[in-house]
């Protein structure tokens, strides 16, 4: 065994750089697309990052002139676009992509090659609209691009905002089908719905609001798209165009959003909370239901956004009431999770220590929310840093830590490597006084008078000392983001091969290897109640009872199709955004959908049944 | 026992006291120290959520404390198996039932006071003034009485005054922090809000909304006087006719020819005009601010007139007149800071 572990290392060590490169162009298995999200999301997340600094230092001292008022609105706009689109959320597609399938004990998701187009739009959909930076300047209307200064905004910038979130929006739905598809129907044999991991089921539902969510923000941005590119006016009020339309589009999208950045990370806290309490999760059942009703509710509330926007109290009420409604399911949530850990045995490693530091900070974001929610109270916190401390409360506070959490709880999983528990600490630390530093502060900012999106606060007014601490705090921020990657590299370079089951795991991800094999596993397991993996270890089998006997498997083919296919449309895009400088561009636009358009028609007609590894493969290689 | 309380009550009321005097943030800016109508009912709701959810959060925070000292696993205990609890219904229902109680606790008042604030029933009683917001300037048209002006919103102290508001080009948010909340101001509709001083003094007003480059500087002041000065401001203002104001100084009167040479007429009027593609220069001498932001000095004037650009990024005015020597600049700073028309000033706002 042994021999043919060193023989295969020394293989994938010698690969070169070419065939690796061309195996991740070309990958369909959730596990590889896993590791493009990861590392297009962190790519981006640092992007953003050295975005969110350069916000920082300006806002150092008063009347800073670090940055132009043209770039600082620049800067804004793309930190925000920047770390939503393009690094929270594919940091919690690669988890998803990697854990999903091997909590459910399917092969692979169920169409790959779908897959492997949503990274690829992801990634090129995120390149095309950083292109911005040296193509003559980056959108600079907000991140939420309400019109009419987006319709309006003079070059090319908010063009490529509209065809990079366009193509990474296209990305992001087909995952969303994807994995609606693959859980409704991949499921091993035994694990029903309700013996699902909270992991799974949060994918789920999030997947769910994907489905529903991301076409209000096609349509906005395809009506944006026609304004700014062929001289429609939906939201020029000149010419009897409604500018508000947008922000109702934008937001119907952008509210349900926000619960697809959190319900992934609340499924992966729960799997935190219960393995390294030992204990199965507290209320599983009102678990997903909470999940649900958040989920429901998350798309009866997207105006509360708008509550300054002149829509009359009727409306503002009803907003209202319905989202402190979701505080109830959300306070389920969190009293469920204490309720875990009640009676365990709490262990506090990295992992442990990024849930249990989510709990308060969550918290803080959540009562913060009830409050902006306060119809009448908003009036003084709407665009406001009261506002920005409490988004970032829920996103940095949520989403990040639940990042952070997850990629340490499944980095084995995933990369083959536990990570340095000394440096994961630290990273734990300085990132989470950090994040309160820069943060808490801010809701007094925004009371004091300060609103978002300011370039300048003048002096003499109150604000200095809140903002000096705010930048500081972010630096440390910056410094624990810097520790991560740093133990990342160093357990790639020198850590050891991870066990299978480094954290005594109660679900069916760490029955297979570190990090499995591409088929996942020999024989598809047997599931036989919640928690499976922890059911086979306390009746004393220790492993999965396999489904079925050892028989062939059926995996599919990899394919550059769908690389092909996303730089067609990423030519495209290019196309559109030109072609009102210069009718030459239609070239662009033409030859890049005529590359995407042919590109499906091969993969419609090209007869791919993919391939089979057979028993004796299987049973030549090591146990 | 006593003693030891009566030192804990000492030390929080003296950190309250401290946080309230130096953490409220500047006084007739901050929305933590409302002087209006809006901002003192939105204040109470702050106030009541505040306390409702730092409730919630102290339960929280006190479980989780509770949970990882009790609870952490210590040496020895590495193959210590818990209980395996599948749940607990009177647990789960009192954590659902309690946060509804809480949320109706909250949503009541919640719903009395935006409809309090959205009520403009008796707006024909009250002064009316309707509002322009424009990259990067605030244009004010009393309505009833025919003036025009900008930056500098006079109100008298404790009447309700409706403010109509409309943008000239995109989304801006009108927002005087200590006096009221916030209000968008659309290009295509008209909203209507009301705001009611309690003391007199000059207050801070911002832009809310993302709106360009020079967002941050869109700042306003709102004027509250007395009741007896307010109607003196109107009169003056009435009463100016631009006509027969000649300036006094010989630079000012060359500073006023070099003006209507200019073409600076085109956009800006003097007295009460239509014309609002630029700010009404009206009483202009008396301005809280230049550029809305920069104290009122001539230097910054004359810096003002030379290069709008430097001093506001993005401005409409920039490039739309001929360039400025020193010379000329200083003339028409010298003309338009003597165009003073009333003696209520920003200045003798509260005193």
């Amino acid at each position: 065994m042994s021999i043919a572990v060193s023989e295969s290392s020394a293989k994938a060590q010698k690969r070169s750089i070419g065939a690796v490169l061309w195996d991740y162009l070309t990958t369909v298995d959730h596990m590889k697309i896993a590791h493009l999200y990861i590392f297009g999301g962190a790519f981006f997340f640092i992007l953003g990052g050295i975005e969110a600094i350069i916000i920082r230092i300006q806002l150092l001292v008063p009347e800073n002139d670090f940055v132009s008022a043209g770039f600082y609105n620049e800067v804004i706009t793309m930190h925000g676009t920047t770390m939503i689109f393009l690094a929270a959320m594919p940091l919690l597609l690669g988890l998803m992509n990697a854990i999903m399938p091997l909590q459910i004990g399917a092969r692979d998701v169920a169409f790959p090659f779908l897959n492997a187009l949503g990274v690829w739009l992801f990634i090129l959909g995120g390149l095309l609209l950083n292109l911005s930076w040296v193509f003559g300047g980056a959108p600079d209307a907000g991140w939420t691009a309400y019109a009419p200064l987006s319709s309006t905004s003079p070059g090319h910038g908010v063009d490529f905002y509209v065809m990079g979130l366009q193509l990474a929006g296209a990305g992001t739905l087909m995952s969303g089908i994807n994995f609606l598809v693959t859980i409704i129907n991949m499921r091993a044999p035994g694990m029903t719905y309700m013996r699902m991991p909270l992991f799974t089921w949060t994918t789920f539902i999030t997947s769910i609001l994907i489905l529903f969510a991301f076409p209000a923000l096609t349509v906005g941005l395809f009506l944006l798209q026609f304004d700014r590119m062929f001289g429609a006016a939906f939201f020029d009020v000149a010419l009897g165009g409604n500018t508000i339309i947008w922000q109702h589009l934008f937001w119907i999208f952008g509210h349900p959003e926000v619960y697809i950045l959190i319900l992934p990370v609340f499924g992966a806290f729960s799997e935190i909370f219960s393995t390294f309490s030992k204990k199965r999760i507290f209320g599983y059942t009102s678990m997903i239901f909470a999940t649900m009703l958040i989920a429901f509710l998350g798309f009866m509330v997207w105006a509360h956004h708008m509550f300054t926007v002149g829509m009359g109290p009727i409306a503002n009420t009803i907003f209202s009431v319905a989202t402190m409604a979701i505080a109830v399911p959300t306070g389920i949530k969190i009293f469920n999770w204490l309720a875990t850990m009640w009676g365990g045995s709490v262990k506090l490693n990295s992992a442990m220590l990024w849930s249990i530091g989510f709990i308060p900070s969550f918290t803080i974001g959540g009562m913060t929310g009830i409050m902006v929610a306060t119809v009448a109270a908003d009036y003084q916190y709407h665009d406001t840093y009261f506002v920005i401390a409490h988004f970032h409360y829920t996103i940095v506070g949520g989403t990040v830590m639940g990042i952070f959490a997850g990629l340490t709880y499944w980095w084995p999983k995933i990369f083959g490597r536990v990570l340095n528990e000394t440096l994961g600490q630290i990273t734990f630390w300085t990132f989470f006084v950090g994040f309160h530093m820069t943060f808490f502060i801010q809701h007094f900012l925004g009371l004091m008078g300060m609103p978002r999106r300011y370039w300048v606060f003048l002096e003499d007014q109150g604000l200095d000392t809140g903002n000096l601490i705010s930048s500081i705090g972010a630096f440390l921020m910056a410094v624990g983001v810097i520790v991560f990657i740093i133990n990342a590299i160093y357990v790639w370079l020198k850590g050891e091969k991870a066990a299978n089951d480094p954290w005594d795991g109660r679900t069916l991800e760490w029955t297979t290897a570190s990090p499995p094999e591409h088929y996942n596993w020999k024989q598809t397991p047997l599931i036989r109640g919640l928690d499976c993996l922890w059911l086979e270890k306390t009746e004393g089998n220790g492993k999965m009872i396999p489904a079925h006997p050892l028989k062939d498997i059926h995996m599919p083919n990899g394919s550059i199709l769908p690389f092909i296919m996303s730089l067609g449309f990423f030519i495209a895009g290019i196309g559109f955004i030109y072609q009102t400088d210069n009718k030459l561009w239609y070239i662009a636009l033409f030859g890049g959908m005529a590359i995407a358009l042919l590109t499906m028609l091969v993969r419609s007609v090209q007869d791919d049944v993919g391939h089979y590894i057979t028993k004796e493969e299987l049973k030549g290689e090591a146990e | 026992m006593k003693a030891w309380m009566g030192k804990i009550k000492a030390l929080i009321l003296m950190g309250l006291m401290a946080v309230i005097l130096t953490g409220c943030g500047k006084e007739n800016l901050t929305a933590l120290v409302p002087k209006g109508y809006g901002a003192d009912e939105s204040m109470k709701l702050i106030i009541l959520t505040t306390v409702i959810m730092g409730g919630v959060f102290l339960v929280v925070v006190i479980v989780l404390a509770y949970v990882l000292i009790r609870f952490r696993r210590k040496k020895g205990q590495e193959n210590y198996i818990p209980k395996q609890v599948e749940g607990n219904k009177t647990l789960e229902t009192v954590w659902t039932i309690i946060p509804v109680i809480l949320v109706i606790i909250m949503a009541v008042p919640t719903t009395l006071v935006s409809f309090d604030l959205a009520d403009a029933s008796d707006s024909k009683d009250h002064i009316n003034i309707d509002i322009t917001g424009n990259q990067y300037w605030w244009h004010f048209n009393y309505q009833d009485e025919d003036i025009q002006t900008s930056q500098d919103l006079y109100v008298p102290v404790g009447e309700k005054v409706y403010l109509n508001m409309i943008s000239s080009d995109v989304i801006h948010s009108f927002w005087v922090p200590s006096i009221s909340g916030k209000m968008d101001v659309n290009p295509e509709n008209t909203n209507t809000m009301y705001i009611e001083a309690y003391e007199e003094g000059v207050y801070w007003g911002k832009c809310a909304e993302l709106c360009g480059p020079s967002h941050s500087l869109m700042d306003f002041k709102v004027v509250v006087v007395s009741k007896e000065e307010y109607e003196q401001w109107v009169a003056d203002m009435k009463n100016y006719d631009p006509e027969k104001d000649e300036p006094e100084s010989a630079v000012a009167k060359e500073g006023k020819d070099l003006f209507e040479e200019n073409n600076c007429m085109a956009c800006h009027a003097i007295g009460s005009s239509p014309v609002q593609v630029g700010p009404n220069l009206t009483n202009f001498g008396n301005r809280s601010r230049i550029a809305g932001y920069k104290e009122t000095t001539k230097e910054n004037l004359v810096n003002w007139l030379k290069d709008p650009e430097e001093m506001k990024p993005g401005n409409l005015m920039t490039g739309k007149y001929p360039e400025l020597n020193d010379d000329e600049a200083d003339k028409i700073a010298e003309y338009l800071l003597q165009l003073k028309v009333t003696d209520v000033t920003p200045d003798s706002a509260g005193k």
